[in-house]
C-alpha cells in the first residue's frame, strides 16, 4: 500500500517547503551577527537538504536518496563538532562571537 | 476523514516553518536552538509521514539529541544569554531579504511546473531499517568505512583546538 502522503500530497510542496526552510537559513547566515546562530542557519539549511532527499527516494521509492541522508547526517555531526571548537577558541582569543570582530581575514 | 492527513501535513509544515523562522529572528540565543530542536522533531515527523522510520529516529538521536546538545552546552558554556547588541545594520538585512525573497521565487518559478511520474513499482519497505541496511552495507560499503575515518580526524582536531596553548589568555 502506498503511503497516504505519497497519494495525496504533490511532490512539489515538498519542493517549495524545503526551498522555504532553506531560504530561512539563507536569510539568517546573512542578517545575523553571533557565530552561533549563523551556524544554526547552516545547520537549518542542510536539514532542508535532507528533507527534499528523503521525500524524492520516498516518491521515487529508491532508498539510495536515503542512505546519503544518513551520510549527510555523519557529516554534519562531525562538521559540528570540529566548528563548535573552532567557535570556543575564537571565543578564547577574542572574548566575543561576533563575526563583525573578526575582519582580519578580509580582502 | 478522508482529508486529515492532510490537516497533520499542513499544520506540521506551518509548525516547521514557523520555529525556523524563529532560529532566524530570536534575540536570545537560547530560545534559537530550542526552536530548532522543535524544527528538528517536526522534521522527524515529515520522515515518519513519508515513511522513512529509520532515518526519523536518526534524526532525533543525531541532530535533536546529540548535535543540539553539543549547541546548548557551548552557549552556556560561553555564557551568551545577556544578548549583546547586533551590530548589523538595516540595509544589510534588507539586502539579505531580498537576496532570500529572490532565491525562493526563482526556486518556485523554476520547479513549478515540472512532472514527477511515479515509479512503476512502488516497495512500501523503501524507507525501512532492512533495506537500508542491504543498500549501505553492499553499495556503500566504502563511503560507510570512510565515515569512522572522517570522525577519528573530526575527533583529533576538536581536541586540537580545544586545547589551551601555553601563553594564552585565561578564561
Amino acid at each position: 500500500m502506498i503511503p497516504e502522503v505519497v497519494q495525496r500530497i504533490p511532490l512539489q510542496y515538498y519542493i517549495f517547503f524545503a526551498s522555504a526552510l532553506f531560504v530561512i537559513g539563507i536569510v539568517g547566515v546573512l542578517t545575523r551577527r553571533n557565530a552561533i546562530i549563523i551556524f544554526m542557519s547552516v545547520e537549518l539549511m542542510l536539514n532542508a537538504v535532507n528533507l527534499l532527499l528523503i521525500a524524492f527516494s520516498t516518491y521515487r521509492s529508491d532508498p539510495n536518496g536515503q542512505v546519503f541522508v544518513f551520510f549527510i547526517m555523519a557529516v554534519a555531526a562531525a562538521e559540528v563538532a570540529v566548528g563548535l571548537a573552532i567557535i570556543v577558541m575564537i571565543y578564547r582569543n577574542v572574548r566575543s562571537v561576533d563575526i563583525g570582530l573578526l575582519n582580519k581575514l578580509k580582502w | 476523514m478522508q482529508n486529515q492527513i492532510l490537516y497533520v501535513w499542513y499544520l506540521l509544515t506551518a509548525v516547521t516553518i514557523l520555529a525556523a523562522l524563529l532560529v532566524v529572528l530570536a534575540k536570545n540565543p537560547i530560545h534559537s536552538v530550542l526552536s530548532l530542536v522543535v524544527t528538528f522533531f517536526c522534521l522527524s515527523a515529515h520522515y515518519v509521514l513519508l515513511n522513512a522510520q529509520f532515518l526519523a529516529v536518526v534524526n532525533i538521536i543525531v541532530y535533536a539529541g546529540a548535535i543540539m546538545v553539543l549547541f546548548l552546552f557551548v552557549i552556556m558554556f560561553l555564557n551568551l544569554r545577556e544578548y549583546t547588541e547586533e551590530t548589523k545594520s538595516n540595509f544589510a538585512k534588507l539586502g539579505a531579504a531580498v537576496v532570500g525573497g529572490v532565491t525562493l521565487v526563482a526556486i518556485i518559478a523554476a520547479l513549478k511546473k515540472v512532472q514527477y511520474p511515479m515509479p512503476m513499482r512502488y516497495d512500501v519497505r523503501t524507507g525501512f531499517v532492512e533495506t537500508l541496511g542491504e543498500v549501505l552495507f553492499r553499495d556503500y560499503l566504502l563511503p560507510f568505512e570512510l565515515v569512522t575515518v572522517l570522525f577519528f580526524v573530526a575527533m583529533v582536531g576538536a581536541v586540537m583546538l580545544g586545547k589551551r596553548e601555553k601563553g594564552e589568555r585565561h578564561f
